[in-house]
């Protein structure tokens, strides 16, 4: 009863006296805290939802953006004079159907969101834990690339990748050369890693030291990997192998694990190698072929 | 009640630091300050979150349940903060991407609930929107202090400029890597909160304990020279 006075003779703002009722009652009683209760969840529920569904076109819109320009600076064609759509426009979206390593209609390729369909189960496929390196459980059955091109030459190709560190999933894109073997970045834009550890997966120097370094061996199969410390540069697999992130080794772990996934048959193995196929059969005409992978 | 306004607002700046005085908020002070341009965001979700909260707390005041206010507070905070994500999800997007986890945690962040707990409860609802704003600038004062130290000396750079050039790029400045970790957040806000005291003595607190010495006949007067010691 001691805070029904105190209602009833504040001056400040007062629903009080105006409804009567409900605000009459005592603040300790029963149906007034459950009511208080219910009508505040209401109320903010109402709030917290208008806001997430006004702002949702400007957050989308602003995400495209980030991917867009993630993808121009992994293929190394970004311009401060120019806006990133205009940038984007040499860019060509591409839809790959993983197994078979084609391109694919079955989807449209501007509207495609690879993400969305890893979880649907028309596009869903599912990984067995052999084949699951980058421990990300299932992939999406036909994935996004992004071309570049130069006339009719392929100059990049930028591939999205995905997969498990310590904390979260790494989301980047990794861009190589128009062979479809040499890597020519590589970019994460999403990740809760430890800043400072982990999180130096973001740091442009060791970013820019995986340019020019290979996917595969001799026979084909993706050995590229972060080492514990510094790459011997002197050694032979020094092409193969990129610096390990200190204090780090779960995400290190984790990155190598997602490239060799990604570029391995269970990723766009098939496609990066119809690519250089294609390139091959194009070169035979002029020099014979050395240096075979499968 | 236009002093007593005024007292809201400006007291929480520097005489009512709500970092140097009330020790509150430190957790965020240390996690969000390596550069000025991201301490500068949080400032203005803080206080924002901080006067609105206080603002519709101080509205409801009369019909708060005593046995759910805690739960009540935390609602409306945690409500206000998800709205604020959301605009710099929408508006700010890369800053948005740098803060990350910070802006949830301004949930816990102490000030928001401890304005709503000492004040908005008792007061009207104008002055606890003052007093809101005055703590979100009394935080943002030493935030802006803290992370202009760090970025100076941590990166040689103020707001993204370089000012001291770094060895590495070509310069002669050796950029201070403690300045980069947590712990030197804690140093600078100690070392502030050292200068504000001795500016305002009466900020100083009684020691918890004092120091005597035992079979001493002039106990007193040591105890005396200790404490005084302790104001300066």
């Amino acid at each position: 009863m001691r805070n029904k006075g105190k209602v009833m003779n504040s001056k400040s703002f007062n629903l009080a006296g105006k409804q009567g009722g409900f605000f009459h009652l005592p603040n300790d009683n029963m149906v007034k805290t459950i009511g208080v209760a219910l009508v505040l969840c209401l109320v903010c529920s109402v709030i917290v939802s208008t806001a997430a569904t006004v702002l949702k076109p400007r957050q989308v819109a602003n995400k495209q953006l980030d991917m867009k320009r993630n993808i121009l600076s992994v293929a190394g064609i970004i311009d401060d004079s120019k806006t990133v759509d205009e940038l984007f426009e040499q860019v060509e979206t591409r839809v790959v159907d993983l197994q078979t390593g084609e391109y694919t209609e079955a989807v449209d390729a501007q509207s495609y969101d690879q993400l969305k369909a890893s979880k649907e189960p028309a596009f869903r496929v599912e990984l067995s834990p052999e084949e699951d390196l980058a421990n990300i459980r299932a992939r999406a059955k036909y994935a996004s690339v992004y071309l570049v091109k130069s006339g009719n030459d392929l100059e990049k190709v930028i591939i999205p990748v995905k997969g498990y560190g310590l904390w979260s999933t790494l989301f980047g894109f990794l861009a190589l050369e128009g062979d479809a073997k040499t890597v020519s970045g590589i970019t994460f834009y999403d990740h809760k890693e430890t800043p400072g550890l982990g999180g130096e997966v973001d740091n442009k120097k060791w970013q820019a030291s995986w340019q020019g370094k290979q996917l595969f061996d001799q026979q084909g199969a993706a050995v590229l990997e972060l080492v514990k410390g510094k790459v011997d540069s002197s050694s032979s697999e020094a092409q193969y192998q990129i610096d390990g992130l200190a204090g780090a080794t779960l995400t290190s772990k984790g990155v190598s694990n997602l490239i060799q996934f990604w570029v391995g048959d269970n990723g766009f193995g098939p496609y990066l190698n119809k690519l250089s196929g294609d390139r091959r059969k194009s070169a035979l005409n002029s020099e014979p072929v050395t240096g075979n992978r499968g | 009640m236009a002093s007593e306004a005024r007292k809201a607002l400006f007291e929480p700046l520097i005489s009512n630091n709500p970092i140097a005085l009330q020790i509150l908020g430190i957790c965020s002070a240390l996690a969000v300050t390596t550069q000025l341009s991201v301490a500068l965001i949080m400032c203005l979700a803080l206080t924002s979150v901080t006067a609105f909260s206080s603002l519709s707390i101080s509205l409801i005041r009369n019909h708060i349940p005593s046995s759910i206010r805690i739960i009540v507070q935390m609602t409306i905070i945690a409500s206000l903060v998800i709205v604020v994500d959301q605009i710099l999800k929408a508006y700010s997007y890369d800053t948005s991407k740098k803060l990350a986890v910070f802006v949830g945690l301004i949930i816990t962040n102490c000030i928001v609930m401890g304005r709503a707990e000492a004040y908005a409860m008792k007061n009207p609802p104008w002055q606890s929107f003052l007093d809101g704003i005055g703590n979100g600038l009394g935080y943002s004062v030493i935030l802006i202090i803290v992370a202009t130290v760090r970025e100076l000396f941590g990166s040689g750079s103020l707001l993204g400029f370089q000012i001291l050039t770094p060895i590495s790029e070509g310069g002669w400045y050796q950029p201070n890597g403690l300045m980069l970790l947590a712990p030197s957040a804690f140093i600078i806000i100690g070392l502030t909160i050292w200068v504000i005291r001795a500016l305002n003595p009466e900020q100083v607190e009684d020691p918890d304990f004092e120091m005597q010495q035992a079979h001493n006949s002039n106990a007193h007067g040591a105890t005396i020279a200790t404490t005084s010691k302790g104001a300066f």
